[in-house]
């Protein structure tokens, strides 16, 4: 077996548009299990729209999406929570309001099996959530607070509880760092890897490129909507990847023109 | 680490937020309380200074007001809590108890025709309104405020067609439509000619609460409601068919309205085609002062029910005191200002929380 047919998923050549403006162009990607793939990129470079795509949110307008090999298009997010696909958004993960054991269940309530009214099946509901989140070491006092009291770290990790528990094969994570202190993202961190180890193929969207190194076995850096570097973790440095996020070959330019010899002096 | 076996959690791991405070929260976060001493404390006021007040007749009479309001209150709550807004809910009634009408007398149709039909047209506009706000993203007030200006002259507009007059025609005589009057205007006598009389409309007010409130705490419906209205984005995100879900709680308005249009016609026989118009503040008041979040999210059809109890209590309290009955109109809003007041402090706290 070659590498390529061990990917979940396998994204060729996509393009995506938005009006006039193109947001993504010749972008392909594979992502296999127990790896974790991480996507850099600054503001607008498009790694929102990439995963869009494979969340089920967005539709390509080109490009083929392989899902264990078979060439697939998501309607909509269910079509992707279906094949086994979970993406934990850094703003929408979670309905603040509501308890935590209400987010955790959110969209795969479990029911009890009264006809009609197919109540919610509270008790276990409660009781698994608090397993499922002492299992990755979190440890609540109670939960039926409204998620929005929890702090941001915590939030992210009953999210990807939730996304590991519901049996996810690939999670996608946006930017899961990116509003956290130092010590909170190392605990997300943690929880990543753990999910990667039990066998989840991760999908880690971030603009810092040391929270990538850290966890990451392949990086693909995105510059205006195409494609600048892909490269397994043997093959590159965390420097080499510093400078391919700060813009690679724009950034060597800017610092040719900014470097103080080559300035005409002042009159 | 467990601390004991009883139960399955540790203590809190934040340190800067203390115990006390947050149980503080947790109680002003149940926004009915407030709604709930807030009625205590007008059911007192008025126990005390009018005395008409203390009748089992006047109870009867405080409930029944209660009732023509709650009743729409509990749609137009869930409506809220998943995010959406209804203004075309007070002539919607209208609309439903046209159409019955004019199908039974003007048309002369059997009645079980003439009430499914309006039935489906009741939820067949609502759930149209639903489609419009999810299909267009444009905010539910524009698309309700549309649909009420059309329904308010349809309204009348047929109803001149139908009858060359203002009032809907008369279903007295409609085969079989005592039938519909026991189901929808029944009225308990107590003690004797004189007694206070308790409407049927009041136990359906009952049922309306005790529903909602089942659905939306104890199904996955009510999950999706809550999570529709909190954060419609993520809801969808995890699977949660937000657009589906609104639709069908603009179309339980509609069932509402149809509900109340069939106690109306069974009251009265015939309804002004004018009317209606304004009761939707009257519920969306009753839902808000009830604890209902206008942002969504937050809330219960129990609140609504204080809400309209509060209602109940002070447009006949006023009367039963005595005072000038144009003030209570002044005290609603001052009332729904106090309300809107709460709430912000709420989700500021719950926000610091």
């Amino acid at each position: 077996m070659t590498g390529s047919t061990t990917s979940i998923i396998e994204m060729i050549d996509i393009a995506k548009s938005y009006g006039h403006v193109r947001a993504l162009q010749g972008v392909s990607l594979s992502v296999s299990a127990g790896k974790v793939t991480c996507v850099l990129g600054d503001n607008g470079a498009g790694k929102s729209s990439l995963i869009k795509i494979m969340a089920g949110l967005n539709q390509a307008d080109s490009g083929v999406m392989k899902i264990n090999g078979v060439e697939t298009r998501f309607e909509s997010p269910r079509d992707a929570l279906r094949v086994g696909i979970a993406t934990v958004y850094q703003d929408l993960a979670v309905v603040d309001l509501m308890e935590t054991w209400r987010n955790f269940f959110l969209g795969s309530e479990i029911r009890r099996s009264i006809p009609l009214l197919r109540p919610l099946d509270i008790a276990a509901m409660r009781r698994i959530t608090s397993e499922e989140l002492a299992k990755l070491g979190i440890h609540l006092d109670s939960v039926d607070h409204p998620l929005g009291t929890l702090s941001g770290g915590q939030r992210q990790s009953v999210a990807i509880a939730r996304a590991v528990y519901f049996g996810a094969k690939v999670l996608i994570l946006d930017e899961p760092t990116a509003a956290l202190g130092v010590k909170q993202s190392g605990i997300v961190l943690k929880y990543v890897a753990r999910a990667r180890d039990s066998g989840v193929a991760v999908v880690f969207i971030t603009h810092n490129p040391h929270h990538a190194f850290l966890i990451g076995d392949h990086f693909a850096v995105l510059s205006l909507g195409r494609m600048s570097l892909s490269a397994r973790r043997d093959e590159i440095t965390v420097d080499r990847l510093i400078s391919e996020m700060a813009g690679g070959a724009e950034l060597e330019t800017l610092a040719h023109e900014l470097a103080r010899d080559t300035l005409p002096a002042p009159a | 680490m467990e601390l004991n076996s009883g139960r399955p959690v540790t203590a809190a791991r934040s340190p800067d937020r203390g115990g006390l405070r947050r149980l503080v929260g947790r109680i002003l976060l149940r926004r009915e309380l407030s709604a709930l001493v807030a009625a205590v404390v007008i059911f007192m006021l008025f126990f005390t200074i009018a005395e008409p007040f203390r009748s089992w007749a006047a109870m009867a009479t405080i409930l029944y007001q209660s009732a023509t309001i709650g009743l729409m209150a509990v749609s137009v709550a869930l409506l809220m809590i998943g995010g959406e807004f209804d203004l075309s809910s007070g002539v919607a009634v209208v609309t439903a108890a046209m159409v019955t009408s004019i199908l039974t007398v003007t048309l002369g149709l059997p009645l079980i025709v003439g009430l499914l039909v309006s039935l489906c047209a009741s939820i067949g506009i609502g759930m149209f309104n639903g489609w419009l706000v999810t299909r267009t993203g444009i905010p539910s007030f524009l698309i309700t405020l549309s649909a009420l200006f059309m329904l308010f002259g349809a309204n009348l507009g047929i109803t001149k067609l139908a009858t060359s007059a203002v009032s809907t025609p008369n279903v007295v005589n409609v085969p079989g439509f005592d039938v519909i009057r026991t189901i929808f205007a029944f009225r308990l006598q107590l003690g004797g000619v004189g007694g206070p009389q308790f409407s049927i409309l009041i136990l359906w007010w009952l049922v309306f609460v005790v529903v909602a409130t089942y659905v939306l705490l104890r199904t996955r419906i009510g999950n999706w409601i809550l999570a529709s209205g909190g954060n419609a984005a993520s809801a969808r995100a995890v699977g949660v068919p937000t657009k589906r879900v609104k639709i069908g709680l603009f179309g339980f308005i509609g069932f509402s309205a149809w509900f109340y249009a069939m106690h109306q016609l069974s009251g009265y026989n015939t309804v002004q085609a004018g009317s209606g118009y304004g009761n939707e503040f009257l519920y969306i008041i009753a839902a808000v002062v009830g604890g209902n979040a206008l942002t969504g999210g937050a809330g219960s059809a129990i609140g609504s029910a204080i809400g309209a109890l509060i209602y109940g209590m002070t447009v006949q309290g006023i009367v039963y005191a005595g005072w000038d009955p144009n003030w209570f109109r002044f005290f609603l809003g001052l009332m729904l200002l106090f309300a809107v007041l709460l709430n912000i402090n709420v989700k500021r706290m719950s926000e610091k929380a």
